[in-house]
């Protein structure tokens, strides 16, 4: 490389990094509590903990489920059924119409004796939806999302060109060479360790948050393609006045996947299922296929199969990329991990802007010198 | 060794290797559960040893 591609690199680390670095500070700092939002909206009380029956009490009928939770708020829709991961529990998502994609209450109720366990505005606590509001989308929704992902964008570039600033930076020094002399290099050195130890995970974290900001597109565009082409027949058709029974509808689903399980269930009308249909939502039980939906279209008249495709590749890639976003596909160690990778995040992002602050306080006759030579060259032979 | 020029080998091939270690942590946990969850662990768990070495040698 010559000296002036390295410079055109240096200026393209430092304006990208320049750009994201606030937005990035606030999304490590908001990511870290995310990351345990399980264990906080259970000592929040936020997750509803299922009545102590005996293990073996069958589930209730899923149409008894949505009775209860008609009957304590009848004035709503109930959009969606969601069975919870852990509890015999099921949670129903409500909505002003059933057309709407707006969510104004989730209510959680036992799938064996259906008491109604709990009723909020959505089944995290009010802590962490404030905490992920802001991380996703500072509160702005789709264009706070959009915005986010071209953070995102900037990050990524900030990282390889800073993977590309690294070898002319480290041609006289050894891997891990943190000299202690002047706080300045120090920070320096630990700028340059701590990031090149963690480019990879940066990269995937960052590659995968990119993704998870066009969920709401890849979602929209999925129902207008795929979710359209699977319940075409049925369009010209006047929806069922008396839908069929949701429990015989995930019946018919489970049996035409066995060894599947229900992710979700979402009621006809609504943007998930088109008026004729109960779109029932299954999940495998690996690792892997567990993260992934396969869609069942039933019949809405008389709960019979009508239709079934495997996911296209981009919605699989937004599926995949959630775990690899969250860390929560380990256990709790690999989420303490996650956690602490995040921390010395937050130490590469920290002094990278130590390091461009201290370089703006130096005087005007030193900074137009170090920026003719470039700051390696400065920093090697001082 | 201080004043001698490290090849881009000599300089990337420490941190490719780290790179591969992490890959390779990020998969298992998604690939498998039980052993490869625990490889996860360790895998992961390297770069922050890493950063913690280096830096204690520093002070």
């Amino acid at each position: 490389m010559t000296p002036r591609t390295v410079r055109v690199w240096k200026e393209v680390h430092k304006w990208t990094s320049l750009v994201c670095t606030l937005f990035l500070l606030m999304l490590c700092v908001t990511g870290l509590p995310l990351i345990f939002h399980e264990e906080i909206d259970r000592a929040l009380g936020a997750s509803a903990a299922p009545d102590s029956v005996a293990a073996d009490a069958p589930m209730i009928s899923l149409d008894r489920i949505m009775e209860i939770g008609h009957a304590e708020r009848p004035n709503e829709a109930i959009t969606f059924a969601v069975p919870d991961d852990d509890d015999p529990v099921w949670h129903l998502f409500f909505a002003p119409a059933v057309n709407s994609p707006k969510v104004t209450a989730a209510v959680s109720i036992d799938g064996r004796t259906g008491h109604i366990l709990r009723v909020g505005d959505s089944t995290r606590s009010p802590f962490t939806k404030f905490v992920k509001d802001l991380h996703t989308d500072l509160f702005l929704d789709e264009k706070g999302m959009l915005f986010l992902g071209a953070i995102g964008l900037c990050f990524v570039v900030a990282i390889i060109s800073g993977i590309v600033v690294y070898g002319p930076f480290m041609r006289r020094l050894d891997f891990g060479t943190v000299r202690p002399r002047t706080r300045r290099l120090y920070w320096l050195d630990m700028h340059n360790l701590t990031g090149m130890v963690l480019v990879a995970w940066m990269l995937v974290v960052g590659v995968t948050g990119i993704i998870n900001t066009l969920s709401q597109q890849i979602g929209r565009h999925w129902q207008r393609t795929e979710l359209v082409d699977m319940i075409a027949p049925w369009r010209n058709m006047p929806p069922p006045t008396q839908p069929a029974s949701v429990q015989k509808a995930m019946e018919t689903a489970l049996a035409f996947a066995p060894g599947m399980k229900v992710s979700s269930i979402a009621m006809p009308g609504s943007p998930f299922a088109g008026g004729h249909h109960y779109g029932v939502y299954l999940h495998g039980d690996t690792p892997l296929t567990s993260k992934l939906l396969m869609p069942v279209m039933i019949n809405a008249a008389d709960g019979t199969f009508s239709e079934s495709r495997q996911l296209p590749w981009y919605a699989k890639a937004l599926f995949i990329s959630k775990p690899l976003h969250f860390g929560d596909y380990g256990g709790l160690p690999l989420k303490i991990i996650w956690a602490l990778l995040d921390l010395v995040t937050l130490v590469v992002l920290g002094s990278g802007l130590y390091l461009w602050a201290a370089r703006l306080r130096t005087s005007p006759a030193r900074r137009t010198d170090a920026v003719a030579h470039g700051l390696t060259q400065v920093q090697e032979h001082p | 060794m201080v004043n001698t020029r490290r090849s881009p080998a000599q300089i990337f091939g420490f941190p490719a290797i780290i790179a591969l270690v992490i890959a390779f942590g990020l998969m298992s946990a998604l690939l498998g559960d039980g052993v490869w969850d625990t490889a996860s662990w360790i895998a992961l768990a390297l770069p922050l040893v890493i950063v913690a070495f280096y830096c204690k040698r520093a002070r």
